[in-house]
């Protein structure tokens, strides 16, 4: 007679490693479950639910949602005030974004490629230090450093400025009567705002160029130009994209930076805000909260193109 | 598909024909403990911004309703709160308590179980922004001017009489124009505002109130604000932004509420403020209740706490509105005096177009631009079209 061995009694832990080695689909669906939910019912069902009151309308003199399908709403984006708001928002967006890239690469690469040690790590903290104080009081801040009656205001003058600061606002569609209440102020606050999400990825795609494929590109008797041009900056391109990606779209969402700063005129967001929140329009409301989504996704699509995602 | 939303349709019709319209409340319950408002900002102070403005201490102590207020700027804002649902009592303005009505957002309010309805100003027992049909919905909180707020050192000894300051370019009396200096509500009822300096100064349009336009009197009045565009650098959508900008951005004058100028005033700021020739538009505001509300105890108590001569008079002297319980204007159980009430224009009731929802069947003339044209033509002034 063989005698069977004697093992102790296996507990839950025991039965649930042994499911898991026999079965290791189990433990992915365990694991991936609760992100799918979150996607899928909170992040793409409210996104359904969205979409859906954008076909609905409203009743002109109660203000109360009607539930029936109907495409007028987005009929209404294309009255000439709405398409002004969409235009506007765009325009600021794109500003904003090359505006970023223009004042970002430099510095992106400077840290990419010249500083080490210490000076890397006031650079990392001259990025991020802005990032960890509270967006309002910034924005708040802005609007007195703007106000006509702000620093910028009386620094130009006390150093006799104040005819450039005055053409500056002079330039019509842009300009304003101060800083702080004209286009020229909101475009300002938002770029210093959005700037480091511009910087982070385009240095980060800055940093992984060979520095052998630049070596190459003098030892062929490129000039620093000719290797910036034809190397750097294709190889960069992934990382300036990316950057882009981050810049144009909080632009576009954004509601409070044009709220406090700026000429009153609407942007895309304060539309959404003004319609859904203080004007009961929920479906209109909606319909402009689908633009951006459809912008971005031309966008994303032309960036991923360019290899964007590559850099992230 | 289109069947079930069909008969989904019958059903609820079918519903509402069965369900009595016109549900009140018919005898108080125990308090249940709480009460929620929607209030505009400064009309419910629990003494936190100055301690001797303080009028709900009191009635917690006394009721045991805890009180929380959730404050809206525009009407606007407060219809959507209340569209929303969660809240017992709005302190609705004329341009938002009718469509609260129609959008059968709030009930009838039974005035029996509220025993200082007595004591109301008999101008405002019936008035139309809250009384449909006969039937009450809400209770008279109270009614003031937008006055046009001015900054003194700019206008020296020549106060503007007229609305002209913030509608026409113009030398202002300190010799510079009034381009970028002035300001305007940034909200669509400032249309009317609009529309009553028309009524002054362009007779032959014929417009009777500023709420019921025709499409040329609204195309004229259209007019008149995209000439203000040019003269306003940004519009006041927030009492306290407002405030900034008169303090820093060189705004020295601008449509505005008594509250501002008395917040500025007590900070040692020189504006004053004045109800031009032209008449002012004004907002008389009422406590309506949610149709669904979750403490009609607590709203009814607190509805006939808001009518006490203490709180009507405190209140008159914060906000710089008038009381409607005109007792609290003489006897003296707050801090108004009757030289106060008559300051706060008290006695320039007939002279105030009070903000009513502009609707498309309107008495004076048939045919009106409705509401929701007003907020996106506004939208559209603002964006300079």
């Amino acid at each position: 007679m063989s005698r069977s061995a004697i093992l102790p009694n296996r507990g839950l832990a025991d039965r649930l490693s042994a499911l898991f080695w026999r079965r290791p689909r189990v433990l992915l669906l365990l694991l991936i479950t609760p992100p799918l939910l979150w996607l899928g019912v909170v992040y793409l069902g409210s996104l359904g639910a969205l979409l859906l009151q954008s076909f609905y309308s409203i009743d002109e003199f109660s203000g109360v949602v009607v539930e029936e399908f109907t495409l007028k709403t987005y009929g209404e984006l294309f009255r000439a005030a709405n398409m002004d708001i969409i235009l506007r928002t765009l325009t600021m967006s794109a500003s904003v974004t090359l505006a970023s890239a223009v004042i970002g690469f430099p510095v992106a690469y400077f840290a990419a490629r010249f500083a080490r040690g210490r000076w890397k790590a006031v650079f990392y903290l001259g990025i991020m230090l802005p990032l960890w104080s509270s967006y309002l009081v910034k924005v708040y801040a802005w609007k007195l450093i703007l106000a006509k009656e702000g620093i910028i205001t009386w620094a130009a003058d006390s150093v006799g400025l104040g005819f450039l600061l005055d053409a500056v606002l002079a330039l019509p569609g842009v300009g304003g009567n101060s800083l702080s209440t004209s286009f020229i102020g909101t475009w300002l606050v938002f770029v210093y705002v959005w700037l480091p999400y511009m910087i982070l990825p385009m240095q980060a795609s800055l940093e992984r160029v060979p520095v052998s494929m630049l070596e190459a590109s003098s030892d062929l008797g490129a000039t620093r130009g000719q290797t910036f041009r034809s190397v750097i900056l294709p190889l960069a391109m992934p990382g300036v994209i990316a950057g882009s990606i981050f810049t144009f779209s909080l632009t576009m969402g954004d509601y409070i930076i044009p709220q406090i700063v700026g000429t009153s005129a609407r942007f895309i967001g304060q539309a959404v805000y003004q319609l859904q929140g203080t004007a009961g329009n929920i479906p209109l409301a909606a319909a402009f909260a689908v633009v951006p989504i459809l912008i971005m996704l031309v966008y994303l699509s032309l960036a991923k193109r360019g290899g964007a995602f590559d850099a992230l | 598909m289109k069947s079930i939303r069909l008969m989904g349709t019958t059903a609820v019709a079918v519903a509402m024909a069965v369900t009595p319209a016109l549900a009140q409340v018919a005898s108080l319950g125990t308090p249940e403990g709480q009460v929620s408002i929607v209030a505009w900002p400064g009309y419910i102070e629990r003494g936190e911004t100055m301690a001797e403005f303080d009028w709900v201490t009191k009635f917690e102590e006394a009721t045991g309703c805890q009180v929380v207020v959730k404050t809206a700027n525009t009407s606007d804002e407060m219809v959507a709160l209340m569209n929303e649902g969660g809240f017992d009592l709005v302190t609705a303005s004329g341009d938002a308590s009718l469509r609260l009505v129609a959008g059968k957002r709030v009930q009838p309010v039974n005035i029996d179980l509220i025993p200082s309805w007595a004591n109301v100003d008999d101008r405002l027992k019936n008035a139309p922004w809250h009384t449909v049909d006969g039937v009450h919905y809400g209770v008279p909180y109270q009614w003031g001017p937008n006055v046009l707020m001015y900054n003194t050192e700019a206008f020296g000894d020549t106060p503007p009489t007229s609305w002209s300051v913030v509608f026409e370019e113009q030398t202002l009396p300190d010799g510079s124009s009034n381009v970028g200096r002035v300001q305007a509500y940034d909200g669509p009822i400032h249309i009317a505002d609009a529309a009553q300096y028309l009524m002054a100064h362009q007779p032959e349009l014929g417009i009777t109130s500023p709420y019921e336009l025709n499409e040329t009197q609204y195309a004229a009045a259209l007019d008149l604000l995209r000439a203000q565009r040019k003269l306003v650098g940004r519009y006041w959508h927030d009492a306290f932004i407002q405030m900034d900008d008169f303090k820093n951005e060189g705004v020295v004058a601008s449509g505005s509420w008594p509250f501002q100028v008395g917040l500025l005033q007590s900070e040692g700021f020189p504006v004053s403020s004045v109800i031009p020739e032209e008449g002012a538009t004004g907002w008389a505001d009422t406590t309506m209740m949610h149709v669904d509300a979750p403490h009609p105890t607590c709203s009814y108590l607190w509805m006939e706490h808001t009518l006490s001569s203490n709180l009507q008079a405190d209140l008159s002297v914060w906000f710089g509105a008038n009381p409607v319980v005109l007792s609290a204007c003489t006897d003296g159980s707050g801090m108004q005096t009757a030289e106060g009430c008559t300051a706060n224009g008290l006695d320039d009731f007939e002279k105030i177009n009070f903000w009513t929802t502009p609707v498309s069947q309107c008495e004076s003339q048939g045919e009106c631009v409705p509401y929701y044209r007003w907020v996106s033509d506004y939208i559209g002034v603002i964006g300079g079209r």
